[in-house]
């Protein structure tokens, strides 16, 4: 199983409340996946010449006032650590290259979730309730989200393997389904150059649709690619900085629905994590069809 | 007629089923309103006696799954598998619904109002289908008996490998399944078209504007030529 939701607030005054509006979502999902959590947060930018380092050190007790330290004298270089238990979000002005050099030299025990200069990540095993509690979900403020609650079926249940994954600065995405040549992509993308940290089968796609966008496909292009070569089942869901896409698989196998309103656009697996939203009744719900895209701009 | 409220908001949802499971005798007659379904799954489901249930909203998976006698009112939208192996009565999805609407439904009338998934009326085994919108792909696979009807256009592999059920469809089809083939619509199927068009609240849509599809009979026989695939 597994459960998606996505949350794209429209209305600004709405914006500081958007991690209110997105708990019960996330929570009503909870019998799709109960054992991880996962959430990408898009904030606020950092300043043009910065970006987000989302980190994970998998215990709670790490000592992130020393990593943020030792990254300055290091590196002499400014940079923001803020921790969240055994997650942090660490700003610097240095380029993704380096810091990824730094922090595999230095603390490799740690793992990068993502880069960007909107997006945070944050992904632990768990109910969603307690992963929510964990990194504060409720107070999160921004512009749009993508979570996800795991029902793992094909690989272990870890941080790690929980969603969202990445491709790429401000850029991931979720699954809801089953792939089965998750394996033979894999061994087609690495010799293509293209870096796995799992074996889970949605990191396989994710990465496919990052070596696509790599060769210059956009978005739709490298999905409709992705219709020929994913084999199995899904509804994913994908977060840009400014914007959220939606597809499902030709069979329709896995679920999803949608409830466009002025003030927000929310999607979701299953309408009962839609139902509390403000408004809801005059909002536009409807099941988007297979192997169709859709798109919502900001 | 006497009227029960049920508030979901404030009620569990098993108490609920219990009641609609109670005696049949006690039952029959009543009307009964499920307000706040947000969603849930399985609701009204199991229903045995002459009850009139109405869903004030959007219900989950599987609501009035096997259904016998009862009427079925969901006032929004359905999850997967409205109305499934329902044996006899009426559920009637004001708004659309989802995937494998009537899955194996043997009886009885299923009304959607708006459009219907992919493999709606999937198996069916003799209940009577209305869509007033479009159906998905795959719908009426293997559908063994009773009528489908469909008022907006059907999706890929309509009635693929269908046995006895019959399909009408006005508008468009984007393509037929395997042994599936348009059918001369006879007066008898045009009056099977035209009573569930009134049942179904579409008395003013003419039985002529739909074409009729079925089986071609080529798969569900033994063909000797086919012995060597066996």
């Amino acid at each position: 199983m597994c459960g998606i939701v996505g949350l794209l607030v429209k209305n600004p005054k709405m914006r500081d409340s958007i991690g209110e509006l997105m708990l019960p979502m996330l929570i009503g999902m909870t019998e799709r996946g109960p054992d991880s959590a996962g959430m990408a947060m898009f904030t606020a930018p950092v300043a043009a010449d910065s970006r987000k380092f989302s980190l994970f050190s998998g215990t709670s007790d790490f000592n992130w006032t020393k990593l943020g330290h030792d990254f300055e004298k290091h590196l002499s270089v400014k940079a923001k650590v803020e921790p969240k238990e055994n997650h942090a979000v660490l700003t610097t002005t240095l380029e993704p290259a380096t810091v990824k050099m730094w922090l595999k030299e230095h603390y490799p025990q740690l793992h990068l979730l993502s880069v960007g200069q909107l997006m945070d990540i944050y992904k632990d095993v768990g109910t969603p309730a307690q992963v929510a509690d964990r990194y504060d979900f409720k107070n999160f403020k921004g512009t749009h989200l993508v979570g996800h609650t795991r029902m793992a079926t094909e690989s272990a249940v870890t941080p790690a393997h929980a969603h969202p994954f990445t491709a790429g600065e401000d850029w991931c995405l979720v699954h809801n389904g089953s792939l089965s040549n998750a394996h033979s992509l894999r061994r087609k993308l690495e010799k293509e150059g293209i870096e796995f940290e799992t074996d889970n089968d949605t990191e396989a796609a994710c990465r496919f649709l990052q070596w696509r966008m790599r060769e210059g496909d956009d978005l739709k292009t490298a999905l409709n690619h992705g219709f020929e070569e994913l084999d199995g089942f899904y509804t994913l869901l994908m977060g840009t900085s400014t914007e959220l896409a939606l597809v499902r698989d030709p069979y329709g196998c896995k679920p999803a629905i949608i409830a466009e309103h002025d003030d927000y656009v929310a999607i979701a697996s299953e309408f009962r994590s839609l139902a509390h939203l403000p408004d809801i009744k005059n909002a536009k719900v409807f099941e988007p069809s297979p192997k169709e895209m859709y798109v919502w701009k900001l | 007629m006497e009227t029960l409220k049920f508030d979901l908001d404030t009620k569990p949802l098993r108490e609920i089923n219990q009641f609609l499971h109670g005696d049949a005798d006690t039952l029959n007659g009543k009307k009964v309103v499920i307000e706040n379904p947000n969603g849930a799954h399985s609701l009204a489901v199991g229903l045995k006696a002459d009850v009139d249930v109405t869903i004030k909203g959007h219900s989950g998976y599987y609501a009035a799954g096997m259904n016998q006698l009862a009427k079925v009112t969901i006032e929004g939208s359905a999850g997967s598998g409205v109305g499934e192996n329902m044996m006899s009565g009426v559920v009637h999805v004001k708004g659309f619904a989802s995937n494998a609407a009537g899955a194996t439904a043997n009886g009885g009338l299923l009304i959607i109002d708006g459009d219907a998934g992919l493999r709606c009326g999937i198996a069916l085994k003799g209940a009577d289908i209305v869509i007033g919108g479009s159906v998905g792909s795959f719908s009426a696979f293997m559908a063994q008996a009773g009528n489908m009807v469909i008022l907006g256009d059907a999706g890929e592999g309509l009635g693929d490998s269908i046995y006895e059920a019959k399909l009408f469809v006005r508008g468009k089809v984007k393509s037929l399944g395997a042994d599936c083939e348009e059918k001369t619509m006879n007066a008898e199927d045009k009056q099977i078209l035209a009573d569930l068009l009134k049942k179904s609240g579409h008395a003013n849509v003419s039985p002529d504007s739909f074409k009729q599809y079925g089986s071609a009979r080529t798969l569900y026989h033994f063909h000797v030529d086919n012995a060597g695939a066996y």
